[in-house]
């Protein structure tokens, strides 16, 4: 066991007029997670530490957050792989709800935007809709987002501009635009060619640094650039 | 805390930086062509400033902005149109920035030595 020292951000509306930093030790493991800190922190320490977690193995992506400077799952990174002090803040760009929950409404309002769900007139067939494994490999890649928000909060973009639709709804686009099986590419492709959609993007590169699922995204943007200045889906 | 991004953001921030600085050049230098309206007087005592070493400095730190911008432009170009190569951003970067050091030798020494 080591002691690990932590320094989170803290706000409650209701009581702080801005966010501040607390510092806090606890013992864990060197293996442990940064989550596992956390959780000895609300659990030990100060019970009133509030935080999103689910299922804390990287696959729910509801504890994306800030350590060290960078966006992070605080269930994927080990104590040992961060230095110390470890300095946790929340997702920046969001409304803080209480110190590291933040709200995720506008989040999830441009996700549904993009219409992130197949489109398809024609009949449904008997069975499943076949593709072969080229089709599927062309949007692979973006099947893998997890929606935890780490890719929009770490992108200058979105923070300059919180109308800007973000990194993790174009990843969301871009699954079904490349999907042989979806006919509402024209759709989402409308949605995204405005000031507010991918041409925001200024190929920073950040979104792809943070994504938990190492998401090519700034590759999945340019796809869809390239697509509408060329129109060839 | 400043959000610790990495080579993209970095170039992102000089790209800023360097676009700006020449954009501010730019200003500056139309401002004193103008002044050629009001007469030769006024004009020459103007650029006379120019000749402080202060601004030969300026003048290499003008010629860096815009080789980087120009250089980094090509950078978001190649990226941008061949969306495969962001695999390589880090890389196209750092070779990048070796074209502008290996160009910034040469050049800072013939310019500073004038």
């Amino acid at each position: 066991m080591i002691q690990v020292h932590l320094k989170i951000q803290r706000y409650n509306p209701e009581k702080d007029s801005k966010p501040y930093f607390k510092d806090y030790a606890v013992e864990c493991e060197p293996t442990d997670r940064v989550l596992d800190a956390l959780l000895a922190v609300k659990g030990t320490l100060d019970g009133s530490l509030t935080l999103r977690k689910s299922c804390a193995h990287g696959v729910c992506g509801s504890d994306g957050m800030r350590i060290n400077g960078r966006n992070m799952l605080a269930c994927k990174v080990l104590i040992k792989n961060v230095s110390q002090p470890i300095v946790v803040e929340p997702l920046k760009g969001f409304k803080i709800v209480k110190d590291l929950v933040v709200d995720m409404k506008q989040f999830f309002e441009k996700y549904v935007a993009v219409k992130p769900y197949l489109i398809n007139q024609e009949t449904s067939p008997e069975k499943e809709r076949l593709q072969s494994q080229k089709q599927q490999e062309r949007f692979e890649d973006t099947t893998k987002c997890i929606l935890c928000a780490c890719c929009t909060t770490a992108c200058p973009s979105f923070w300059s501009d919180p109308n800007y639709v973000g990194p993790a709804s174009i990843v969301q686009a871009h699954r079904f635009i490349f999907d042989s099986r979806d006919q509402g590419g024209e759709e989402r492709l409308n949605l995204l060619n405005q000031r507010e959609g991918v041409w925001r993007c200024r190929t920073i590169f950040n979104c792809v640094e943070a994504c938990p699922r190492e998401i090519n995204i700034t590759r999945a943007i340019g796809e869809i650039k390239r697509d509408l200045l060329f129109k060839k889906i | 805390m400043f959000y610790k991004g990495k080579e993209g953001q970095w170039s992102w921030i000089f790209h800023r930086i360097t676009g700006i600085g020449v954009l501010l050049f730019l200003a500056i230098h139309i401002i004193d062509t103008m002044l050629v309206g009001w007469g030769p007087e006024i004009y020459n005592k103007v650029i006379a400033i120019y000749r402080n070493p202060i601004f030969k400095i300026g003048e290499v730190g003008l010629f860096a902005a815009v080789l980087y911008h120009a250089l980094n432009g090509i950078r978001i170009m190649i990226i941008d149109f061949v969306p495969e190569f962001t695999k390589y951003h880090r890389q196209i970067f750092y070779l990048e920035m070796l074209l502008f050091f290996l160009s910034m030798i040469p050049v800072s020494f013939l310019m500073l030595s004038h």
